[in-house]
């Protein structure tokens, strides 16, 4: 099968590449693109590991065919930090602990940042409802929840 | 996963086209979260996947007094419970929208697509029924359409004809006294699969101490997603009350075809069927009376 050219947006800075019609935006981005920070666990959309937004809403890269990105702006975990310095995210995300083996641990930044996009004052309730698509086997979750609770706060007094 | 072809097509007369050809060797992509994993496990192949995400007719929600809802085949399920007035005039649809996957997977996967897999333990189906839900399909003899109770034959097998394409859902207009409520059972809080589901809807008369009408659907209990036509036809005309209710749960009972798998045995779904035909009655009731009952989402908001 012929390779297709393929235009997108990623982390704000335009992007191209070619692809197979079966590949899936998680392979592209990793292996084509070289944008590992996006992870593969389980590979059918129940872990939560390849979280990446696309024109804003929170996807699971792996269930994406590449070719659907067209046109679009995806952002990933590359995305997060500044020149300047780590997102509040990551830096609450260290400061909490929130993360231990941290192979989840992108897909929880990037799923933790569309929620505060979305909600940025949420309830512990919200955080756990939103972030129930992310599987973590290290922590227990509950530094992950303080974690994304925390930068809420501060995001809201800076 | 095999290679195949990919299209996005951008009009109907285009989607038609293009699946009538390949001798009909063709999947339809909406969100993919069936899709994609199916393909990726062989548990099928196919020469080519249609996009439908550019076709504007399978993009539409809108509402409007005369034709109700209308709910494009590949409108994610996030467009939906983000719709004010959806989840104002709908909140029996929003129970179920609000809890397939979680929210990556809500980004992406659509009514149409939980219901074109014909999956018998669909959450949004038996929400479809018990609103009186009409399917809109397209196909080479032109446009047809069917009630939504009718589009599931078998676990995994749907009414389409080869070549045809399910285009959009429509549920009538809602009226003052008329409420929805859909629940499951799930051993967890969130991201399961329903071990039952039940889906009512009730319009109630004589300021809500009558049902003048009543719709019940059952998930997960039998090879298809099941409309309980006995068990709502008995509940109108009788007066709002317990046994009312109760009666209407042993009469889904009763059609319940549940099998013992490793979501729990065969006797505690059934028994399941009857406990959750009375909440969603109630819950159904309380919303056609004006009260307010939470989805997941607000009830995570508080």
């Amino acid at each position: 099968m012929s390779k297709i050219h393929v235009q997108t947006k990623l982390n704000g800075e335009d992007t191209e590449f070619l692809c197979e019609p079966r590949q899936s935006l998680l392979e592209t981005l990793r292996e084509t693109l070289g944008f590992t920070g996006t992870k593969e666990g389980c590979g059918d959309g129940n872990c939560g590991a390849c979280s990446v937004q696309i024109d804003g809403v929170l996807a699971n890269s792996c269930l994406v065919l590449a070719l659907e990105a067209d046109g679009k702006e995806i952002a990933t975990v590359e995305g997060l930090a500044s020149p300047e310095g780590l997102h509040p995210i990551q830096q609450k995300f260290l400061e909490h602990a929130a993360l231990q083996c941290g192979i989840c641990t992108p897909g929880f930044l990037v799923a933790a940042k569309a929620l505060l996009d979305h909600n940025p004052n949420p309830s512990e309730h919200e955080v756990r409802h939103w972030l129930a698509g992310n599987l973590c086997r290290c922590t227990g979750y509950d530094k992950i929840v303080r974690a994304v609770l925390d930068t809420a706060q501060d995001m809201q007094t800076a | 996963m095999k290679d195949f072809e990919y299209c996005a097509p951008k009009t109907l007369r285009e989607t038609v086209s293009l699946l009538a050809e390949n001798d009909g060797d063709s999947r339809i992509l909406a969100g993919g979260t069936d899709l994609i994993v199916q393909l990726r496990s062989k548990r099928f192949e196919t020469e080519r996947v249609i996009d439908i995400k550019n076709v504007p007719e399978l993009n539409e929600l809108s509402f409007g007094k005369r034709k109700g809802l209308v709910i494009g085949a590949g409108v994610p399920c996030w467009r939906i419970y983000n719709d004010a007035e959806v989840v104002d005039r709908y909140p029996g649809l929003i129970d179920s929208a609000s809890i397939i996957g979680g929210i990556q997977i809500q980004g992406r996967a659509t009514l149409g697509g939980n219901l074109c897999n014909a999956s018998p333990s669909a959450d949004t189906t038996p929400s479809l029924i018990a609103h009186s839900a009409m399917c809109h399909i397209v196909g080479p003899e032109g446009k047809r359409s069917m009630p939504v109770e009718d589009f599931c034959l078998a676990p995994g097998k749907n009414a389409l004809n080869q070549g045809e394409l399910l285009v959009s859902l429509q549920i009538p207009a809602n009226k003052k006294n008329q409420g929805g409520h859909y629940q499951r059972f799930i051993p967890r809080n969130e991201m399961d699969i329903a071990v039952v589901g039940v889906g009512s809807w009730v319009e109630l008369a004589n300021r809500g101490t009558e049902f003048k009408k009543a719709r019940i659907a059952l998930a997960s209990v039998g090879p298809t997603p099941i409309f309980a036509s006995a068990a709502s036809e008995a509940l109108v005309g009788q007066t709002v009350s317990d046994e009312a209710i109760a009666a209407a749960g042993e009469a889904a009972q009763s059609v319940a075809r549940p099998i013992s798998d490793m979501r729990g045995p065969a006797e505690f779904r059934t028994h399941l069927v009857g406990v959750l035909v009375r909440r969603t009655i109630e819950g159904a009731i309380a919303r056609a009376k004006g009260h307010f009952v939470a989805n997941a989402i607000q009830e995570a908001a508080g």
